[in-house]
């Protein structure tokens, strides 16, 4: 388990330097970090089909980051000093930190415990059931479909939105130049 | 030299990427194939597609994969990929219910060609992502620049 505890670390780090670097190249890498070590931790802990999906899109995401801040002055604002919302900050830490002292009080289960119903059903029939060794693409596309369809509409609207709102821009740069040239 | 070589990366890079690019596209069509036998499936193996079309606009600079896959198309093919979903659930309607596996008895559980509908909603959830996350990165970045250098 040491591993998985550096890698963590590992996480943390990349966060708060992601925060803290002023050059926004510098800031994407490191968010770029924090996706490498959460597709290793999902490794470790035997979930293949997430490492995957996560070191893929992780690739995605930091290309357009890097295509969409790079060459591009974007607006730095320096945040003054704001006493009330660092008192809240602290004061929600604060409270996070009560509640999970009260909650792990009487120690954890180990990871992967206790197994529900349906964990233990889901290996067993998954094959016989739906004749896919890869017991999950059965659960997603079989047993649980309409979650997928709710993910495949999500990115189906992310997609018809930007769409949308780049065309729109196009547009109206094209009247504009029109009613110049008028 | 054309004016095409000035563009883009240097003559390594491309040469490299012209080496890998295909390889990229086949290794996410096995990803997609091999979905209910192998881990991966049509999300992760249709953001693979849609880096190797990336790749070589990163590499290459400008329009390449834009013409070869224009953002009119990427809208054809996402909406055929959501259609194609949503009807084989809706087939699934005759034989027993929303999203039934009504293709389930062809086949043995580890061949390719096995698991009914499974395999075909995998290629359906592939065409939407790889066309969606495509023309998310032409409509943000590429068609942008093209903007920026027309002023």
């Amino acid at each position: 388990m040491i591993e998985l505890y550096v890698l963590m670390g590992l996480m943390i780090a990349g966060a708060i330097i992601a925060i803290e670097v002023k050059n926004l190249l510098s800031a994407v890498v490191a968010v770029g970090v924090i996706g490498l070590a959460l597709s290793i931790i999902f490794l470790l802990l035997k979930a293949p089909d997430v490492a995957l999906t996560q070191i893929v899109v992780e690739i995605v995401a930091v290309i357009l980051l890097i295509r969409a801040t790079l060459h591009r002055e974007i607006a730095q604002k320096s945040c003054g000093h704001r006493p009330f919302g660092a008192l809240m900050g602290i004061l929600f830490l604060g409270l996070a930190v009560i509640a999970a002292i009260v909650t792990f009080a009487s120690g954890l289960n180990p990871f992967g415990e206790p197994l529900m119903t349906v964990s233990q059903f889901y290996p067993v029939n998954a094959i016989s059931g739906t004749g896919a060794t890869n017991v999950v693409s059965s659960i997603i596309l079989d047993y649980r479909a309409y979650d997928t369809l709710g993910e495949a509409t999500v990115l189906f609207t992310a997609v018809i939105g930007v769409l949308t709102v780049m065309r729109s821009v196009g547009k109206k740069k094209e009247e504009d130049l029109q009613e110049n040239n008028e | 030299m054309s004016k095409e070589h000035d563009r883009g990366m240097s003559i390594i890079v491309k040469t490299v990427t012209r080496l890998t690019v295909g390889l990229i596209l086949l290794y996410g069509i096995y990803i997609i194939l091999h979905g209910h036998l192998t881990p991966g499936g049509g999300f992760a193996g249709g953001v693979i597609v849609a880096l190797s079309f990336i790749n070589l606009d990163l590499a290459f600079g400008g329009s390449i994969s834009a013409k070869i896959f224009s953002k009119g198309s990427t809208a054809v093919v996402e909406a055929l990929g959501a259609v194609m979903f949503l009807s084989l659930a809706l087939i699934g309607m005759k034989y027993g219910g929303f999203f039934d596996n009504f293709l389930h008895p062809d086949g043995n559980a580890g061949q390719l060609v096995s698991a009914g509908i499974i395999p075909l909603e995998n290629i359906a959830i592939s065409l939407k992502v790889s066309a969606g996350l495509f023309g998310i990165f032409l409509t943000l970045i590429v068609l942008q620049k093209f903007e920026s250098e027309k002023k």
